[in-house]
């Protein structure tokens, strides 16, 4: 089993900081969330572990399968098993959901095999098909381009379905509940129910209790002001829900 | 010049101290025969016309000084020996999987091949010298029919002294289904490769016709073509044309093209344009009939320091017609593109209905596409639309692409497909298409 081990992580955003000290854990078949009021950091932390290239680490440190994740290519990190469910995908025009996806598991096969000729193409449709037939995607999703035009709930459950179809070992939820339906809500959740296991690790990070309902977290995080500032069970999401974030404003106020 | 320049400039950014070079073409090279008449014609107007120069509007874009005219000389009878043969790769077929006929033009040469129950059903597929001895009645109703060779200077050229050629006849209402498929192969150094490509696809006829220009690249050598290209589709007539421009990237290239589709006919036409130094390439499409409809669909890609000027024009004659044209390309290195469009209603040609798009990907940051989309139009009840884009490969879908395991390499070669695609979706011709990915993949290095 192995763990995603973040240790006072300091990152800055054209010369601002925004992460000041991160430190968190996650195993392998534990599902963590992420609360916390907007612009505190929560996709800026999910962005860095991605290594987008407009974040800059200036401090800490990050670990996965006893690799320095920070000194490696985004997509490098991918195939490492980390997988982030963007808060905003974007489009990429003219280039189809199956094709996208058939992409990027030849990419995989590549980096093991350099001879590799690719997935074959009955077997790559009929695990598309089942996995659409999970997050209950029609068909003709496929052949659409991908994200361009989708609606918001049409591009989450698009996240969701590269996450079934990569096999990540950690994953990274970033705000996939907002913008779904009650219905799309239970289906992604399922989703991401039915990929949980021992060997997938989940950081859901989220503004609303109901989504924990769904996917039940183990542990509770907030974070304020780039840092996580209090963690717990699921009693936590439900205490936020009631009293918001001021009583943990205060508290570390005073703490500091 | 009394003064010296105060600056070293280094021999990349130095410019010729004369002005443009003019060629060495004297009357004695005039080939007779049966279009002796024409050809004197494009002559006198190859004489009196001086190349063209920036202050020319056409031409603002696409500087000749470099341009070393005065070095071509024509290849002589049985030149091709001499020089590589056209690779077994370009004589396959892109459409379906059997020619109706090919032929292969070589400097000093031609090879044709027609499908011998085509020829019984009075096709002509031949080659321009062939058919001055054979068919002379038909180049009558073929020359100088939708290009005139006094239009500009690489016209008159190639009108006078052009020693090869195409010549494609489809009688009256007969449909081939296989292709006909001409390479114009142009190896060797300073020899001026001039073709003069004629198609005439007569009433209620259907075809389909694929040329490729083609050459080896060499570094430090130059060569060049010029060219013309005529073609009617009579009425009730349905064309489908596949251009691909292929030069090696020392050739200087220069066109003229345009198609006159009449009354309910049908013209599809596809460009593909990677090769060649310099490009400028003038394009039109002629709807001379009620009725009448034509699609051009560009696909370009530029690298290195190439230089492609495309200028389209979509002349809308006659009422009730209809034009669709998307050319898109992408940049590499220093390369330049010119994308030059002009929609043209012509006064009572209601009910028209005219579109042009040019979509230009910019992929390294000394590349530059310029795109000028132009609508001139005579008449009131008529719909035309135009858009005109230069973009920029952005980082946000780079790392999407990258955040699912794809090298960054190939999701950028991902996006450029993407961006790609409308063209695609426009070729019904899986080989074509192929090639276009082919020619993708290898920009994309
Ligand atoms: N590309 C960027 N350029 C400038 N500032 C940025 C950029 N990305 C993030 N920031 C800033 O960093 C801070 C943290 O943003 P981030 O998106 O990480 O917050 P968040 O916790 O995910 O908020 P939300 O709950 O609204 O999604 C914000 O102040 C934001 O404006
Ligand atoms: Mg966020």
């Amino acid at each position: 089993m192995s763990e995603l081990v973040i240790k006072n992580l300091h990152v800055g955003i054209e010369g601002k900081e925004i992460l000041k000290g991160l430190d968190l854990t996650i195993k392998q078949g534990e599902i963590h969330a992420i609360m916390g009021p907007n612009g505190t950091g929560k996709s800026t932390l999910a962005y860095t572990l991605m290594g987008h290239p407009s974040y800059e680490v200036t401090e800490g440190e990050v670990w996965f399968d006893g690799e320095n994740v920070l000194e490696l290519e985004p997509d490098e990190r991918s195939r490492l098993g980390i997988f982030l469910a963007f808060q905003y995908p974007v489009a990429i025009p003219g280039v189809t959901v199956a094709n996208f996806l058939r992409s990027a598991i030849n990419s995989r096969r590549r980096a093991e095999n350099p001879e590799d000729k690719g997935v074959p193409i009955p077997e790559f449709r009929k695990m598309l098909k089942e996995k659409m037939g999970m997050l209950k995607m029609d068909q003709s999703f496929a052949g659409r381009y991908l994200n361009d035009g989708f609606s918001g709930g049409e591009k989450k459950r698009a996240e969701i379905l590269q996450m079934a179809t990569l096999t990540p070992k950690i994953a990274i939820l970033d705000e996939t509940d907002s913008g779904l339906d009650i219905d799309a809500l239970r289906i992604v959740s399922d989703g991401v129910n039915a990929l949980s296991g021992p060997d997938l690790g989940v950081l859901v990070i989220t503004h609303y209790q109901r989504l924990l309902n769904y996917i039940k977290p183990h542990f509770v995080h907030v974070m304020m002001n780039g840092r996580i500032v209090e963690s717990g069970g699921p009693e936590l999401a439900l205490h936020l829900e009631e009293h918001g974030y001021d009583w943990l404003r205060e508290k570390t106020e005073e703490a500091a | 010049m009394n003064e010296k320049p105060k600056v070293v400039v280094t021999s990349r950014s130095r410019r010729p101290d004369t002005a443009a070079k003019e060629f060495a073409f004297g009357q004695a090279e005039l080939p007779g025969g049966a279009l002796a008449e024409y050809r004197n014609r494009a002559f006198a107007a190859y004489a009196r016309t001086k190349m063209p120069t920036t202050s020319e509007e056409a031409w603002r874009r696409t500087d000749l000084r470099f341009f070393p005219a005065d070095a071509f000389r024509l290849p002589a009878e049985g030149a091709f020996e001499d020089l590589p043969a056209v690779p077994e790769s370009l004589l396959a077929p892109l459409v379906g999987d059997k020619h109706g006929g090919q032929i292969v033009l070589t400097p000093g040469g031609a090879s044709v091949e027609l499908d011998e129950a085509l020829a019984k059903k009075g096709v002509v597929f031949t080659d321009l010298k062939t058919a001055e001895r054979e068919h002379p009645e038909l180049l009558e109703r073929m020359m100088a029919k939708t290009v005139n060779p006094e239009e500009g200077k690489f016209a008159a050229l190639a009108g006078a002294f052009s020693q090869n050629g195409v010549v494609l006849y489809i009688p009256r209402g007969l449909q081939v289904e296989e292709p006909f498929h001409s390479v114009l192969w142009g190896p060797g150094e300073n020899l001026a490769h001039l073709s003069h490509i004629l198609v005439l696809v007569d009433e209620g006829a259907s075809a389909t016709f694929v040329h490729e220009s083609a050459s080896p690249t060499e570094s430090g050598i130059n060569s060049m073509h010029a060219g013309l290209v005529e073609i009617q589709v009579l009425q009730g007539a349905n064309l489908r044309f596949v251009e691909l421009q292929s030069w090696g990237k020392h050739v200087w290239n220069f066109s003229h093209e345009r198609v006159r589709v009449e009354r309910d006919a049908n013209l599809d036409w596809i460009f593909g344009a990677i090769g060649s130094r310099l490009t400028k390439n003038f394009s039109e499409l002629d709807l001379a009939g009620q009725g009448a409809v034509g699609r051009m669909s560009g696909f370009y890609f530029t690298d290195g320091s190439q230089h492609l000027d495309h200028d389209t024009q979509q002349n809308h004659l006659a009422p009730n017609t209809t034009s669709d044209l998307l050319f898109k390309g992408a940049l590499k290195g220093k390369s330049r593109s010119v994308w030059q469009g002009m929609i043209y209603v012509a006064p009572g040609a209601q009910k028209t209905d005219g579109y042009q798009a040019n979509r230009n990907l910019v992929l390294d940051d000394q590349a530059r596409a310029d795109s000028i989309p132009g609508l001139e139009i005579m008449a009131d009840d008529v719909r035309c639309t135009h858009g005109a884009t230069v973009g920029k490969l952005e980082e946000e879908p780079l790392f999407y692409l990258e955040s699912r395991g794809i090298p960054r390499p190939d999701a950028a070669r991902l996006v450029v497909e993407g961006f790609f695609d409308p063209i695609m979706q426009r070729i019904p011709f899986e080989g074509v298409r192929e090639r276009f990915q082919q020619a993708i993949l290898e920009k994309m290095g």
